[in-house]
């Protein structure tokens, strides 16, 4: 009944293991880095050849970054935290994706039902 | 003066924003304005501002910050209360060319001003508290994990209540329904200052909730007593940790939604306008998608509320403690799945419509769940009718009707003809009446020996409790029929002689849930004046099963003295049984955080600026802006944030708990 928790909460934790060493920050800044030049030259140059297909890759590319960001800079993975950080993650990419998807879906019914016909050129 | 310098000094704020012309809001202001000198006086006079401010305004302790939490809960109740009496009367009146007695400037205040503050600052506040109360006593905490913010949050909750009730008096309350849609909340159609009321009201408290939805979650994850693993911890704190997982997702989407109807409003922007490009419908949409976790935000907690009671007063372990668990997490995934139920008729077409109708449906299937849990429980129990189990009956009874009538109006062609009438209306108050608020008072009635260290008057109780149930089955269910008849809500006066009656029905059983809130203010003060016969030595006095009944009633304020172990989902039933002997010798100093003024006077600054913005006083909002940040960024350099109880002082608390446990065998 003696136990004492309190010490092991106002030290508070230091499991360096979840904390990154300055290469692995450098890693990040250098792979954010690359992923935020190569869109950037894709838009300037026009390399692509439509503006679809461009907007397309950058989009592809912020995925890649947002990963990028949460594994160097947020020591996201599978163990921080007892897991918790990855159940939190994987809960609200849940929620996102029920909020994105369901309210493209909605609004396209309700755009394509409601809105007045000029606006629906284009619209099946 | 002349009129830009009165203009840049106050804004639009003139003398004609206040409602002299207005009998009944001068009315109403004069007695409040005197009830308040009154109370002003007499606090001054009995010289307990100070008291009041160094234990209760300013104190990190999370029982204290609860309680504060459960009277503003309360005092609200009696301004949304007072609301929904005038509109009753109104409604049973207004028949026969009688224009009742309230015109539609004031009526549309009225209602609007109903539904913000019975959700935001009755419900929200009553389960806040429970929840900050119970929850680090229930898992053997000291305190919640970030004590500060939680006197801040607590603040900010207050800072957007005292916005929505100077509304009363200064100027007025936006007059667009509760979750104020555009194109009717945009600057076109309410250019006045209501609407930026109901803004600035529910973002000030909506940083305090999200804040207090972390601050919970945080504790619930890294604070728990050694031994309590995810499947030992008690119903109550399981619900309570999804309830703020809810929080926590779904009030940003609020934030955002009222930030950029703040932009239609302030810099001319077209989220929400009919033309260029904007769409009302989409904050609809956006809005429910924060509105349907709402409701699950505020049942969730009252359903742990009624697990609890249930299993202490039947005297048995919760029937089906595994199931429980993942009900509650189904509902919490659920919840996000169901929100376009409340726009069926919107035009979304067949296929939305029938996804959303089924996701409602089957989400009724985890809380039937949770009703057979309790029925079980309670069967072959031994059952005590003490007032929180009489509560958590009447809510059986009570949200069962209410859930069908859900599952009805979850057929989207049923909805067709229900949606927007009196039917919908008598359905979610006999959800939120049946489920939350008798929650709420089912949990007063559990811990408030817990809190005060006596038990509340079960003769008062009772009255309240029948005042209450009857008046709302009276005030409700003609509201059932009247719906299936076809009339609409919102509605001020009426043609058809015929329905008067069952306007009349209802108001009767408005006016005995007045009685029943008249009974409960009276079973606190006669609760108070016997408070010695009614008096908890035991700190145990339900013989219940959770850690929060091992201290003393009321707990010390580092309430443990020794962190509990446990070993068993019933904790303390558990320490019971294995015959625990409580530590009489051993106590160490007990760290402990610090009370700081810093929250209230953040609040203090958040709320100058909501008004300054609501009333275009651009110097107030900035000045007040600035003195937030330099507050908050010089509260970082503040390093006296905790101390150390000294173990003789620890010594003489528990020495005092010693004697008192020895005089009640």
């Amino acid at each position: 009944m003696n136990t004492d928790t309190h010490a092991a909460h106002a030290d508070h934790h230091h499991d360096d293991n979840s904390h990154g060493s300055l290469s692995t920050y450098l890693l990040g800044f250098v792979l954010s880095v690359v992923l935020t030049a190569i869109p950037f030259w894709l838009v300037m140059s026009g390399a692509l050849p439509s503006k679809q297909i461009t907007a397309l890759v950058i989009m592809a590319f912020a995925v890649v970054q947002i990963v990028v960001h949460m594994i160097y800079f947020l020591h996201m993975n599978t163990k921080s935290e007892n897991g918790w950080s990855m159940m939190a993650l994987i809960f609200t990419i849940v929620m996102v994706v029920i909020a994105l998807s369901g309210s493209l879906w909605v609004m396209s019914h309700l755009n394509s039902n409601m809105m007045p016909i000029h606006q629906m050129t284009g619209m099946k | 003066m002349s009129p830009d310098l009165l203009k840049l000094i106050f804004g639009r704020l003139t003398i004609e924003s206040l409602p002299l012309h207005e009998p009944i809001v001068v009315g109403t202001f004069a007695v409040v304005a005197t009830g308040g000198l009154v109370m002003f006086a007499g606090l001054t006079y009995f010289r307990v501002w100070g008291y009041l401010w160094r234990e209760w305004f300013t104190s990190v302790d999370h029982k204290r910050i609860g309680i504060m939490y459960m009277i503003l809960g309360i005092v609200m109740l009696l301004r949304g209360f007072a609301d929904a009496l005038m509109m009753r009367l109104q409604q049973a009146l207004a028949f026969g060319g009688s224009e009742g007695y309230l015109n539609a400037h004031h009526y549309d205040q009225v209602f609007t001003a109903h539904g913000v503050i019975m959700i935001f600052f009755v419900a929200m506040p009553l389960v806040t508290g429970l929840m900050n109360f119970v929850v680090p006593l229930q898992i053997g905490a000291r305190d919640v994990s970030f004590p500060f913010l939680n006197n801040f949050s607590f603040w900010m909750t207050v800072g957007g209540a005292v916005l929505v009730m100077a509304s009363l008096f200064i100027g007025e309350f936006a007059r667009t329904g509760w979750l104020a849609y555009p194109p009717l909340s945009n600057i076109g159609y309410s250019p006045d200052v209501g609407v930026d009321y109901y803004i600035w009201g529910l973002q000030v408290a909506g940083v305090g909730t999200t804040l207090s939805g972390i601050n919970l979650i945080c504790t619930i994850v890294k604070l728990r007593a050694p031994g309590m693993t995810m499947m030992r911890m008690p119903v109550f704190t399981w619900t309570s940790l999804c309830t703020n997982v809810l929080i926590v997702a779904s009030f940003p989407v609020l934030t955002v939604v009222l930030a950029l109807l703040s932009l239609d409003r302030y810099v001319g922007t077209n989220f929400f306008t009919n033309d260029f490009g904007g769409s009302p419908m989409m904050y609809v949409n956006l809005i429910w998608i924060w509105g349907h976790p709402e409701v699950y935000i505020l049942v969730l907690p009252a359903f742990g509320i009624f697990s609890e009671v249930t299993s202490t007063f039947s005297g048995k372990r919760l029937f089906g403690y595994t199931s429980m668990v993942y009900a509650t997490v189904v509902i919490t995934i659920l919840s996000y799945l169901v929100w376009l139920h409340h726009f069926f008729t919107m035009g979304s077409g067949a296929s939305v419509n029938s996804f959303f109708g089924i996701t409602t449906m089957i989400i009724s299937i985890p809380t039937g769940a949770k009703m057979f849990n309790w029925l079980f429980t309670m069967y072959r129990g031994r059952i005590r009718f003490e007032l929180p189990m009489m509560w958590t009956i009447a809510f059986m009874l009570t949200f069962v009707l209410g859930g069908m009538t859900g599952v009805l109006l979850a057929v989207p062609p049923a909805d067709f003809v229900l949606h927007n009438s009196l039917f919908l209306i008598a359905h979610f108050h006999n959800v939120i009446i049946g489920g939350v608020v008798f929650g709420a008072f089912a949990g007063i009635g559990y811990w408030f020996p817990k809190a005060f260290g006596f038990k509340l008057d079960p003769f008062w109780g009772k009255l309240s409790f029948w005042f209450w149930v009857t008046g709302f089955y009276l005030a409700f269910m003609p509201l059932y029929v009247l719906g299936l008849m076809g009339v609409t809500r919102r509605l001020r006066v009426f043609d058809d002689p015929g329905l008067q009656i069952w306007f009349i029905v209802a108001g009767i059983g408005a006016f005995l849930v007045f009685l029943g809130i008249l009974s409960m203010l009276m079973q606190f003060a006669v609760s108070f004046l016997k408070r010695e016969q009614l008096k908890d030595v035991t700190g145990d006095p339900w013989d219940a099963r959770t850690l929060e009944w091992a201290t003393s009633s009321p707990p010390p304020a580092y309430n443990f003295a020794f962190t509990p172990v446990v070993h068993d989902n019933d904790a303390w039933w558990d320490m019971k049984k294995r015959g625990y002997v409580r530590p009489l010798l051993g106590f160490k100093p007990i760290h402990m955080p610090s009370n700081t003024s810093t929250g209230i006077i953040l609040a203090g600054f958040a709320t100058a600026m909501g008004f300054g913005l609501i009333w275009y006083i651009w110097w107030l909002a900035a000045a007040s802006f600035i003195a937030l940040l330099a507050v908050g960024i010089g509260h970082t350099f503040n390093y006296q944030r905790d101390f150390d109880i000294p173990a003789d002082e620890v010594i003489r608390t528990e020495d005092a708990r010693t004697k008192l446990l020895a005089g009640a065998k």
